[in-house]
């Protein structure tokens, strides 16, 4: 006995070794498909069992199927009878179900949209990988004693990164969306296609469950959808470069990341995110021709100042859209997109609000935002937000008081017009030039 | 007990090239730990670098230096699960250990019947440990597993070559560590 260890000692503690490295993996590693998150070693488990257990099973299946399908067959003619009737009645209340269904999901739809801002994020730097091919999560500077938790979305301005799966004193594991791991919920920007964003093993990410009629082509855009309640809904997430059919009637849609996963070096962490439900309070029902006349060509008012030189809020545009004073010392201008339309915009500063941020928050989002707040006013949007979705129900303004150089972007509410069923659709004035005081640049 | 002159039996080379050799402590632990770190913080600037995989070379030079197949076991362990703990959550601990183990005891064995000195032989072991240490992390992720990973013979092939390439400086550098 003693010999025969002895001889094969190496072999021994090899397979020692092995044996129990292999009952490690076993007992960490889950099966997430259809067992629910079980570990490996129970799955192995009841792998050895389970064959016995269905043979007996079977077996008896086999005689009790036998005897209820083949031999015992009293009343079974009456049941059918009785089930028939029942399955017409059951047709007809399906359609009513599936109408009824249908209204709820729009009015679910309308009632329970939020959207979705960045109100703080941190800064990070990307201090190392896992080395390996296999796996590509980054290691980050920042950890708990930042504020960093897991699930939280890391982005960069271009695009999104990845998410927290792994948090330490003192740096923090991002699984990128280029990992297999990873799935993060998208959209096509156009034409507004949801599907799944997943990783591949060579690096490469995919849209997965576009169904394989719909008509996707290479270029076009890819944002976040909320869905997967990480990312905040619009951030960019790459474009479309190849578009083929996959399996199982979906397309395989190949995108490009925005961000550059393989070159990063700093990236913001979204910390806090904050869901607003859109104002519908003041809003009653809009007429057709207010809506029409906030899309046509309108004249821009001219600003009015104040003792103090300030620029104030405009009188309400010719369009008859009239906007609460956004206060004092403001100029009428252009709005800034918001952040829900333009994310990029907002992703740098990581601090940007919506457009009710304060005047700080605004230019501290960079030149990004700051470029959008001096556009001039273009005429067929003039006095109205440019790109905001509240664009039909107020007017946006930008305030850039001249000694700090800051702007503040406000969106008034606007003030309902009592119903005038006579009023007629004011005619397109054609555009003036933008008063000076709205574009500092000149 | 296996004796030194059952350990050489069979061995293709002299008695004078199988020198065994052992290293100090501080080249013990601070090799293996450089290594890893190395192997985790350079992808960040340098795109390419994961194709190498210095943990593995260190494992292969510990293991044909000292030629003792349960030391060339037990130190594929602690380095193939050092590097283990970096990886994500795709990675459960013990891939790279299982591998790493059996590639040193695989070159510890191989290490007591050739000559591992020689440069030549130095890069044919490192290519075909290489693609080894390939074949045995597929196997385990895609068997044992069932995980999604895919098979490249090009891409094995060509990393294989690249860390071969590498190894001869690394192995040159870690000559220094070695005492008689």
């Amino acid at each position: 006995m003693e010999t025969i260890l002895g001889r094969f000692r190496n072999l021994i503690v090899l397979a020692a070794i092995l044996f129990a490295q292999i009952i490690g993996l076993a007992v960490q590693v889950k099966r997430p498909a259809q067992q629910g998150d079980t570990r490996l070693i129970r799955v192995w488990a009841v792998s050895a069992i389970t064959p016995l257990e269905k043979a007996v099973v079977n077996t008896q299946q086999f005689f009790r199927n036998t005897w209820f399908n083949y031999v015992y067959l009293r009343g079974v003619r009456r049941e059918n009878r009785a089930l028939r009737a029942q399955l017409d009645q059951m047709k007809i209340e399906q359609v009513r179900l599936k109408e009824d269904a249908d209204m709820a999901r729009r009015i679910q739809t309308l009632l329970a949209f939020k959207e979705q801002y960045i109100d703080s994020s941190v800064a990070a730097q990307v201090i190392g990988t896992s080395g390996s091919d296999q796996s590509r999560v980054l290691y980050i500077d920042k950890g708990s004693q930042d504020g960093i938790r897991t699930d939280m979305a890391v982005i960069t301005p271009n695009g999104i990164v990845g998410k927290i799966v792994q948090v330490f004193p003192g740096s923090a594991q991002v699984l990128p969306i280029n990992d297999q791991l990873s799935g993060v919920g998208v959209a096509l920007k156009n034409t507004r296609l949801q599907g799944i964003l997943r990783g591949a093993p060579n690096g490469t990410t995919t849209v997965q469950y576009v169904m394989a009629d719909e008509r996707v082509v290479p270029g076009e855009e890819v944002i976040t959808s909320g869905g997967d309640r990480i990312f905040p809904k619009g951030l960019p997430v790459g474009k479309v470069v190849d578009v083929s059919p996959g399996k199982d009637l979906f397309l395989n849609i190949r995108v490009l990341p925005s961000a550059q996963l393989d070159r990063l070096e700093e990236v913001l962490v979204v910390t806090k995110v904050s869901e607003k439900a859109p104002d519908t309070q003041d809003l009653g029902p809009i007429r057709a021709s207010d809506i029409l006349a906030q899309r046509l060509p309108s004249l821009p008012s001219q600003p009015q100042t104040d003792a103090n030189g300030n620029a104030t809020q405009p009188a309400a545009d010719a369009a008859g859209a009239a906007t609460k004073p956004a206060g004092a010392g403001t100029v009428a201008g252009s709005a800034g997109t918001s952040p829900a339309a333009v994310p990029g915009t907002r992703a740098p500063g990581g601090t940007a609000k919506p457009t009710t941020a304060s005047g700080t928050t605004a230019a501290s989002t960079g030149a990004a935002n700051g470029s959008v707040a001096r556009k001039p006013v273009s005429p067929p949007m003039a006095g109205n937000a440019a790109s905001s979705p509240a664009s039909t129900s107020g007017a946006g303004t930008v305030t850039k008081p001249p000694a700090t150089g800051e702007a503040e972007v406000t969106r008034p509410k606007p003030v309902r017009k009592a119903p005038d069923e006579n009023a007629p659709v004011p005619a397109p004035t054609p555009a003036q030039p933008t008063p000076a005081t709205d574009n500092p640049q000149r | 007990m296996t004796t030194p002159t059952m350990a050489f039996r069979g061995s293709l080379t002299s008695r004078d090239q199988i020198a065994v050799y052992e290293f100090g402590w501080p080249a013990v632990i601070f090799i293996p730990l450089a290594a890893i770190a190395i192997q985790a913080f350079l992808p960040v600037r340098l795109r390419f670098f994961p194709i190498l995989d210095l943990p593995m070379m260190v494992v292969i030079f510990f293991a044909v230096a000292r030629r003792n197949p349960i030391s060339g076991c037990l130190t594929g362990a602690i380095i193939g699960l050092l590097q283990d703990t970096l990886a994500g959550p795709a990675h459960p601990i013990g891939m790279y250990g299982i591998a790493d183990t059996i590639i040193g005891f695989a070159a510890s064995s191989l290490g007591v019947k050739i000559d591992t000195e020689n440069h030549g032989t130095r890069f044919l072991l490192t290519y075909i440990f290489f693609v080894a240490h390939q074949g045995i992390y597929f196997g385990v992720a895609h068997e044992l597993l069932r995980q999604a990973v895919q098979w490249s013979w090009p891409q094995v092939a060509i990393s294989a070559l690249a860390n071969a390439i590498v190894g001869l400086f690394v192995y040159g550098f870690l000559d220094r560590f070695k005492q008689k």
